[in-house]
């Protein structure tokens, strides 16, 4: 299973408490885990990425194992330790603003 | 017995205030969407338990949300606001073309005899409809299409589409404005637009006389005369007796002209209110008063209200959407400040006093007469 952690304003919106687990086949990527995440919750549309072009929005932020994805390809294979569960998916809202 | 809902949207949350016909003592609600950006909270004329609210956040975007209960319970419904065929270019700050890219739901219009279908004024400057609720939006391309978009560019807010005038008379006849491209007109059910800015005369912009480009905040109608409209602009209070084909000033004696909200009493169509604004590099009210301007001649003679208003040291500012009527015998007015007061008069403007004091700044203010 793959873990996810939304950030708190996500986690109201699509009512979930706490990580959200999400069975996808590998490979596991960005835009897999987002695919499964807006399937199953479809409010998340449009919050995380863009509708159309599937772009993170500018104040959202991939991290996992200590390091910053947001960056990284949308269809990259993610860090094993990801894909096996034992680490999670943060989504995060960025530092933005004072 | 009948009452009032007031439905404010702040920079950080909606709230949700009722009372009864007295409009004495206050319920108040909320935060609704807590952390989150209010710009505007509307209910149906049709089914006053219908409401829909833009929700928006600079990190997650746009969300519209419903409710069928008043406001008790709600529900994200549809958020995608996708521009009709190839968007296009508008004008950008230094005069580039920009492509046009959806922000944010400015303005949400419910349909005056259908609760399922509602209208969205959104930035950049187009106008949506949806027919399902919300669930699904479709733009009406012929305003961005009619000719001027190019030429449009943004105010200092952004480039929005903040007022819908749906009349009351003529389902097919709808008034809408952008800031800062003017006042359109469709009469056809928004399938074509025309610029309706004959006799507007903006000195910012390089010709004050322009077919568009002029900076309207704010236009208001009486649903017994939708042939009249009045407008706050950026500077200059405008009236128009002809479904805005032409207008004229009617600022009169007012001690600034700048302001965003105007509004119109609910059972008098020739009284209006304003909020005069210091100036444009000021945005808080003259000399340290909170007053609202009232006139009972359709503009040009106003009289300051400053009955239990903050008349020493007070500098705040009322925005576009922040100012609202409600219909009871005795009309109330209501208005919410950049400081986070809602204040009310159940007596036409002549007194007033805060429901709330401590809110986030204030979006929006609408308010539902309830029966």
């Amino acid at each position: 299973m793959i873990r996810v952690v939304l950030p708190e304003h996500l986690r109201n919106l699509a009512k979930v408490g706490g990580e959200v687990e999400l069975d996808i086949a590998a490979p596991v990527t960005q835009a897999a885990i987002l695919d499964a995440l807006e399937a199953r919750y479809p409010m998340l549309g449009g919050t995380i990425r863009d509708y159309g072009t599937h772009r993170r929005r500018a104040f959202v932020r991939f991290f996992a194992c200590g390091e910053d994805l947001s960056h990284e390809p949308a269809d990259a294979p993610l860090p094993s330790a990801v894909a096996s569960g034992s680490e999670p998916f943060l989504v995060v809202g960025a530092t933005a603003g004072g | 017995m009948s009452g009032v809902r007031v439905l404010v949207g702040t920079r950080k949350g909606a709230f949700i205030l009722t009372s009864d016909g007295k409009r004495a003592k206050w319920d108040v609600s909320g935060p609704h969407f807590a952390g989150w950006e209010i710009y505007h909270v509307k209910g149906s004329p049709v089914d006053p338990n219908r409401l829909y609210a833009s929700q928006s956040s600079g990190w997650f975007g746009q969300l519209i949300q419903r409710s069928n209960d008043g406001g008790k319970t709600w529900e994200p419904v549809g958020n995608k606001f996708i521009y009709d065929g190839i968007p296009g270019t508008h004008q950008w700050y230094d005069g580039t073309p920009h492509p046009w890219e959806f922000k944010r739901v400015w303005h949400l219009e419910p349909s005056l005899s259908d609760p399922d279908t509602v209208y969205a004024g959104v930035e950049d400057a187009a106008l949506f409809r949806s027919t399902d609720g919300g669930t699904s939006w479709e733009e009406l391309s012929g305003l961005r299409g009619h000719g001027t978009g190019p030429q449009w560019s943004p105010g200092a807010g952004g480039m929005c589409l903040h007022t819908i005038l749906i009349d009351p008379s003529n389902p097919d006849r709808i008034f809408i404005a952008i800031s800062a491209a003017g006042a359109f007109r469709t009469d056809d059910g928004g399938r074509s637009w025309r610029p309706i800015n004959q006799g507007l005369r903006s000195q910012y912009i390089p010709d004050p006389t322009a077919e568009v480009g002029h900076c309207v905040h704010r236009i208001a109608m009486h649903p017994s005369r939708p042939n009249t409209l009045f407008m706050q602009k950026h500077w200059d209070v405008m009236r128009s007796d002809d479904a805005g084909d032409s207008w004229h000033e009617v600022s009169g004696n007012l001690p600034t002209d700048f302001g965003f909200p105007i509004d119109v009493h609910a059972h008098e169509p020739e009284t209006i209110y304003v909020v005069p604004i210091k100036s444009d590099s000021e945005h808080y009210v003259a000399d340290g008063k909170l007053r609202v301007y009232r006139s009972r001649s359709g503009g040009n003679e106003w009289e300051a209200l400053t009955r239990g208003l903050p008349q020493q040291d007070c500098y705040v500012n009322v925005l576009r959407d922040a100012m609202a009527v409600d219909s009871l015998d005795s009309c109330g007015i209501y208005f919410g400040t950049s400081g986070g007061q809602v204040y009310a008069s159940a007596d036409s403007g002549d007194s007033w006093a805060p429901i709330v004091r401590d809110l986030p700044a204030v979006l929006s203010v609408e308010v539902q007469t309830l029966a």
